[in-house]
Parts: structure tokens; C-alpha cells; sequence
């Protein structure tokens, strides 16, 4: 059994470099428990043999290697999560972006655009909005058009509307949509402000002078190494004094950048970058 | 690593504050609950064990003498360094997180070393994790389903493959305790 792993590790290690060789993707420096268990999902679910043979399809089917970049890019989000985040938002950081003139923020790993939405809501509701630039990113297309649509299903706005009121909301979620045939579509005068594009953290490069990153439940899917990149790439986009806020189970505590940051909200996981020396 | 779901918290409560402050083994607990739940279950097993409990974290190691218990909302893994990540992944068995995740990625990391728990629950999930514990030679041990709140999640494990030892709830600590002191 032991052999059959190392097989297992071996094969996984080849479509990997399989991937990087044909098509640039670095998925080495993922986490590898999860990314393993979708390999063997996608391995079942075409009816493969194995792992090579899986390596073999991507290496001579671009259509097959999307399928699989869709099974690695997790579109689960919603509006408002963690809703006593944006609350702290609204508290701290916000009362520092009016001190600016004009104000980018940017949205990394922003999936199906539920995250940027509700962004724009409380600024617009804390007057921001107006000289707002939104920049919300993903590497996945698929997600990337259902967010630039803004048009999600009903079934999940009462849980939304909820969130929004524990997040601070100040009038009623159902202000900021349109509802049709079951799908309520979020409005235009959100949407201008946010500039929805693809960005890939395994090698893109800095792009805007930010206030605000934030950057939610996308480094439990890094391994160090990636994670170390990232916030580099987090530093350098950073004004002085700038603002960065992870997901609920994320912290800085074990990566290079971590000297640079300071915890100004435990709980929330919001990080002010210092003054450089 | 032990799976438990509806009816969980009473079968926690008789299970982990009855083992001893000295268990020489990490233990991780995934149990379904709802979100708001999630910062309840840490303390209150804790103030009533010997042994240490707390949420399991991205990127620790697993020490022995602790038991972890998986966070709501997202999926817990083993990765082969024997460290712990999450994910925010669609629902297995209607589950996040799901006990056949946090079994199959334990099984590849401790193959004959591990020992799988299911417990009282609703659903099924768990059964195909444990299958997987059994075929790298891990213990597989399931809650007599006469003495589980919920039958069914032992009841499915039972039907999924050959089971190890079938316990009543009130033995297992017992159980445990011998089998790991002697080996
Ligand atoms: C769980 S979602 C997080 C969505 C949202 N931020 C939230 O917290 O609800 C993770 C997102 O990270 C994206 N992602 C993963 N790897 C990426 C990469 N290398 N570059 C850009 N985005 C990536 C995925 O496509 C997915 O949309």
C-alpha cells in the first residue's frame, strides 16, 4: 500500500509539471490534500484509469484542461460573509479612506463577485462610493462572467439580507437589486464602480497603488511558498498605511511579510501595512 | 480521527472528557453543526476534559495528547507532512466540513497508523472515509448503533465495509485507552 502512494505522489507530481509545461499554470504550490482529492475526483468522474492517463488528456486536450481548471477554482462565496468584518470595516478603515481623494480597492480571488457587491453597497452607504475604484480579480473566467452579470439567484438573498444587517447595513438589501423570474440582478450604479478582470497569483504582477486588498479564503489554498509571493505582491501594491483583510481562518503568522504588517483587528483578521523604514 | 454528527454533542460529552490527560494520540473530531455554533463546542469540551481541545488551524502540526475539532464552514485536511489545512469547497454528503474528507486525506498521511470513529449522526457520511482508513490498514471502529442517538451513520458505516470493532458508546474510552497504552 505504501508503494501505491508514492505512485500516487509520483503521478500527481508529473501532471503537475504536465500542467506548468503545456500551459503555465503553477498548481505545485497549491495545498496539496485538496488538490489531490479533486485529481482523483476528476480521474472517477471521466472514467479514467489513472492519474497518467489524466496527464496524458491534458497534455493534447485544451478543452479537458479548462474542465479541470474548473474543478480547481472553488466557486463557493456569498454576500456579507462574515458579516462582522464589514462591520469593523465600516468602523476603522473606512473613517481612513475619507481621507483620500480617490480610493482603489481591490478584491483578490473574488469568484463569483458576491464579495465586491456587498463592498460597494457599504461604501455607497458611507458616501465613499462616488470616488471608489473597486478591482475585483480571479483567475477563473467562468466566475469572472457570472460576476460582471451581477445576477444571482433568489433562493440565497434572505440569508444575504441577514448578513447585511449584521454587517451594519443602514437601509434594505432588496435598495440595491432588480428581481425577475427568480434571479435578482444587482444595479448599474453598483457595477460602475467595480472593474472585474482576470489576474492569476501564481504569476501576474502588481497592477494599481491600493488602499484596501482584500484578499478572503484564497491562502488556505497555498502552500508557503505561494503564500509568500502573494503578499509580497500585497506589499508592494499597498499605499503607506494601507489596509489588508484575510479570511476567518488566515493569518500572517507564518509568512515573510509578517514584520511589515500590523494586527489592528484580531478577529476580523484586518492588517494595516507600517510605515516603511 | 473521529466522525460524528446528529446527536453528537451527548456523545462527545460521555466520550472525550473519559480519556485520560495522558492519551498518547492526537485526536480530531469532525462534527456537523450549524455555523453560529462554532465558537460553543471548543471551550465547553475543554473545561470538561482531561485532555486538551481546541480548533484545529491551518498549517499546525498535529501534537499528541490535544484533540482538535474541525472548524464550521470549511472542509479539514491532513496533508502528508502530517500538518492541518482547510478549504471552502462544495458540501460532501451535504457536509462541510465532511468526515470522508478529513479521513481519506488522514489515511494517506498515517495509513496503518490511524484509527477511524464513526458516531451517532443522520446522514452517511464517514462511510466511504472509513472504507478508506480500512484499505490502508487503519483500525476502523464504529458506535453500536443500538447505543447512537441517530442509527443511521453507523448503520451506513456497518454496511460499507468489514468494521474492526463495533463498541457500545460508554466502552469506547475504555477501549481506546487499553488499546493505545499497550501498543
Ligand atoms: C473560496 S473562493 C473565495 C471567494 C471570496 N473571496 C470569499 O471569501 O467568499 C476562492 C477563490 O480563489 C480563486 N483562486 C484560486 N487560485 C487563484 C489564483 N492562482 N489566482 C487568482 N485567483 C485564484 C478561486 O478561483 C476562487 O474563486
Amino acid at each position: 500500500m505504501i508503494k501505491q502512494l508514492d505512485l500516487q505522489h509520483f503521478e500527481i507530481n508529473q501532471l503537475l509539471d504536465a500542467i506548468y509545461f503545456r500551459y503555465g499554470y503553477d498548481f505545485r504550490d497549491y495545498a496539496r490534500a485538496s488538490l489531490e482529492r479533486k485529481i482523483l475526483h476528476r480521474v472517477n468522474l471521466s472514467k479514467l484509469q489513472n492519474i497518467s492517463e489524466m496527464s496524458q488528456k491534458i497534455l493534447h486536450d485544451p478543452s479537458f484542461f479548462n474542465l479541470f481548471l474548473k474543478d480547481m477554482s472553488v466557486t463557493v462565496t456569498e454576500m456579507f460573509r462574515d458579516p462582522y468584518v464589514f462591520k469593523k470595516l465600516e468602523k476603522t478603515v473606512f473613517l481612513q479612506l475619507k481621507t483620500y481623494s480617490r480610493v482603489n480597492i481591490w478584491h483578490v480571488g473574488c469568484a463569483t463577485g458576491e464579495e465586491a457587491y456587498s463592498m460597494a453597497i457599504l461604501l455607497h452607504e458611507n458616501d465613499l462610493l462616488k470616488h471608489t475604484r473597486i478591482y475585483a480579480t480571479d483567475y477563473n473566467n467562468h466566475s469572472l462572467d457570472i460576476a460582471k452579470k451581477g445576477i444571482y439567484h433568489q433562493d440565497k438573498i434572505a440569508e444575504y439580507s441577514q448578513n447585511y444587517i449584521h454587517a451594519g447595513g443602514k437601509s434594505k438589501l432588496s435598495d440595491y437589486y432588480t428581481v425577475q423570474d427568480q434571479f435578482v440582478t444587482f444595479n448599474p450604479s453598483l457595477k460602475e464602480h467595480i472593474t472585474f478582470a482576470n489576474h492569476n497569483l501564481m504569476k501576474d504582477q502588481v497592477f494599481a497603488q491600493m488602499h484596501l486588498i482584500l484578499c478572503r479564503n484564497v491562502l488556505i489554498y497555498f502552500n508557503a511558498t505561494l503564500q509568500n509571493r502573494v503578499l509580497k505582491l500585497f506589499t508592494e501594491s499597498l499605499v503607506h498605511r494601507g489596509f489588508l483583510v484575510l479570511g476567518d481562518k488566515e493569518s500572517l503568522e507564518f509568512n515573510n511579510e509578517k514584520e511589515s504588517f500590523e494586527n489592528i483587528a484580531k478577529k476580523e483578521r484586518i492588517y494595516q501595512h507600517k510605515a516603511n523604514l | 480521527m473521529i466522525g460524528v454528527s446528529a446527536g453528537g454533542l451527548k456523545a462527545l460529552t460521555a466520550l472525550i472528557p473519559a480519556l485520560p490527560k495522558d492519551f498518547p494520540l492526537a485526536i480530531i473530531i469532525v462534527q456537523h453543526r450549524k455555523h453560529e455554533t462554532d465558537d460553543y463546542l471548543v471551550p465547553y469540551l475543554n473545561d470538561l476534559s482531561e485532555m486538551s481541545v481546541t480548533a484545529a488551524t491551518i498549517g499546525a502540526p498535529l501534537v499528541a495528547g490535544f484533540v482538535y475539532i474541525a472548524p464550521s464552514g470549511y472542509h479539514l485536511l491532513v496533508e502528508r507532512d502530517c500538518t492541518f489545512s482547510l478549504s471552502i469547497d462544495t458540501r460532501v454528503n451535504y457536509s462541510i466540513p465532511s468526515i470522508d474528507v478529513l479521513f481519506d486525506s488522514a489515511a494517506i498521511c498515517y495509513q496503518e497508523q490511524l484509527i477511524g470513529l464513526i458516531l451517532t449522526g443522520a446522514n452517511h457520511d464517514g462511510s466511504l472515509g472509513l472504507k478508506n482508513i480500512n484499505l490502508y490498514r487503519g483500525l476502523s471502529l464504529v458506535q453500536q448503533p443500538a447505543t447512537a442517538e441517530y442509527a443511521a451513520m453507523p448503520l451506513a458505516a456497518i454496511e460499507a465495509s468489514q468494521i474492526d470493532h463495533i463498541i457500545p458508546l460508554n466502552d469506547i474510552a475504555n477501549f481506546l485507552t487499553t488499546l493505545v497504552m499497550s501498543r
